[in-house]
């Protein structure tokens, strides 16, 4: 079963769904994992309350980037507002395999820039806690 | 003791491997292959028993207790210490400084020398290899003194370039401080050049021995530094001990690191005296257990012999370079001389993730470090943001490195857009 899901994440990795960036994003942010040198970018075109689209870009180990992917894919017709509310179990859900405490900071990585982008980076009340 | 140290030893490496119980475990239903002693080693049976012994029997406070107990403790510490004095050549044990680890030994110098001797404009020279512990216990020392950190310059292989060391070698320069060798690139600096180049200018010098004393002969004689600091971990003893070495002039001047219990001679409420040395630099309870378990640690070393452990690491390093290099889309770093090379092999694999190598090494019970390897800026300075490590010691098999190598080319099987 665990391959399963394992082929799913190689497959969001080696193709990636909406990678790139968008013209004129509403809500385009940017962060990094120094630690592994991850890096992604989150685009959102907004329209009426609604993610109309969204791209993200970036480099980074298989999980990050197929987190990425996943959670792009997921997002596109959603209303923000929904997204906001979006916590760590939801990405982990998408990934659909045990991740590790050292990797948790890839998986999750997308999910930061998601919700520091679509809060802004005042209204934002901060990284969830991983240890919850 | 006789002539023993001039008769070649070789390791026996299956007794050697007999040793340390972790290593006969299963890991991910796979032999365990341990491939990250550059980040920590792993522990001998001598060792683990030693601490054990030491927690059934003997523990009480040391240097205060008049009852048998805290005597018997205080000998075993201190013992330890003489141990440790003897196996790098330190003239006294009152050279020998116990601390938590390298880091800490660094940052002891950094913190009490420095402050009291480094004035603006003064300038402390490291390299561009140093891991971050001897990087930014400088960096915050510069800018509270306002002092100058500046860097002897590695060329494309992760060799020291000294072509220029005289001219960045001035009268300006207080302190050098250099690693013996690299924790993420294995290159082993000419340390004793170093050190005479460095004297000859008039300023002092630390060596940065975390990866030196556990790997390669070291005595502090023969390099003629003024400090050496070095973990135990990484040498078969337990973590949370460390060692700064200091020649005893330099020491006798620096003022204390931390206050406390221990390193008084005598306190009143407007101040106090500094008790002696070593203990004048060791605030509070120390680790003792662990100090035990470093003095085992270093006769367990002792035993095996010191040219034998570079000898067989040398031979380690060399067919692991060798049989990666077979390894499609493979890129090392660091020299390709197994002279000047420690047993540490740092690799990408293709465009393939650090992280995601090793995860498919992990499922195969080899255990390897992906990430920077606490050395950000030479990862920087070779355009990468992490690699992979695969590092060895006095335990590591060929066959170890066989497994290595098939593990990347089922990472390439799994990656194969990446690879």
């Amino acid at each position: 079963m665990q391959d399963l899901y394992m082929e799913n994440i190689l497959d969001h990795y080696e193709n990636p769904r909406n990678k790139g960036r968008l013209e004129h994003p509403d809500i385009s942010h940017e962060e990094d994992n120094p630690v592994c040198g991850d890096r992604i970018r989150i685009d959102l075109k907004v329209e009426d309350g609604v993610i109309a689209d969204a791209r993200f870009d970036g480099r980074g180990c298989s999980i990050s980037q197929a987190a990425a992917s996943m959670l792009i894919e997921d997002i596109i017709g959603k209303p923000l507002d929904e997204v906001k509310g979006y916590d760590k179990a939801h990405v982990l859900d998408l990934l659909g395999i045990p991740i590790g405490p050292v990797r948790m900071k890839c998986a999750l990585l997308s999910l930061k820039v998601l919700k520091a982008g679509a809060y802004g980076i005042h209204g934002w009340p901060g990284e969830e806690d991983e240890d919850r | 003791m006789l002539a023993s140290s001039s008769i070649l030893r070789t390791l026996d490496v299956q007794a050697v491997r007999a040793d340390f119980p972790i290593l006969s475990q299963s890991v991910n239903g796979k032999p365990l292959a341990f491939l990250d002693s550059a980040a920590s080693s792993q522990k001998p049976l001598a060792v683990i028993e030693a601490m054990n012994e030491y927690y059934r029997t003997t523990h009480a406070n040391v240097h205060r207790g008049v009852y048998t107990l805290s005597e018997r403790a205080t000998e075993l510490y201190e013992n330890a210490r003489k141990r440790v004095a003897r196996f790098i050549g330190a003239k006294s044990s009152r050279e020998i400084i116990f601390t938590r680890n390298t880091t800490e030994s660094i940052n002891l110098v950094a913190q009490a020398w420095g402050r009291a001797n480094l004035r603006p404009g003064n300038e402390i020279l490291l390299t561009e290899l140093e891991h971050h512990s001897n990087l930014v216990p400088w960096q915050l020392i510069a800018r509270e003194t306002g002092a100058r950190v500046r860097y002897i310059p590695v060329d494309g292989q992760g060799v020291l370039q000294l072509d220029g060391l005289d001219a960045l070698l001035t009268e300006r320069t207080k302190i050098v401080a250099f690693a013996q060798m690299s924790n993420m690139l294995g290159t082993i600096t000419p340390a004793a050049e170093i050190v005479r180049r460095a004297k000859a200018a008039g300023a002092l010098t630390l060596i940065d021995a975390a990866q030196g004393v556990p790997h390669l002969p070291t005595n502090v004689q023969e390099l003629g530094c003024d400090f050496l600091a070095f973990s135990g971990h990484k040498m078969c003893g337990p973590t949370g001990i460390g060692v700064l070495y200091g020649r005893r002039e330099l020491l006798e001047a620096m003022p204390p690191f931390l206050g406390g219990g221990d390193m008084i001679r005598r306190v009143t409420f407007e101040g106090a005296e500094w008790n002696e040395l070593p203990w004048k630099f060791e605030a509070g309870t120390p680790a003792i257990a662990e100090g035990v378990g470093l003095g085992a640690a270093v006769d367990y070393l002792s035993g095996l012999g010191m040219d034998a452990v570079r000898a067989h690491e040398r031979e380690i390093i060399a067919y692991a370079l060798e049989r990666l290099a077979e390894v499609p889309t493979v890129a090392i770093y660091g020299p390709m001389a197994p002279d000047i090379r420690g047993g540490v092999a740092t690799f990408n694999l293709g465009d393939i993730h650090p992280h995601d190598v090793a995860a498919v090494l992990d499922a195969e019970g080899i255990a390897i470090r992906a990430g920077h390897h606490c050395a950000m800026p030479l990862h920087e300075k070779f355009g990468l943001t992490a690699s992979s490590r695969a590092s060895f010691y006095i335990y590591t098999i060929p066959e170890e490195i066989d497994r290595l190598v098939e593990g990347l080319y089922k990472a390439r099987s799994i990656y194969k857009k990446a690879k």
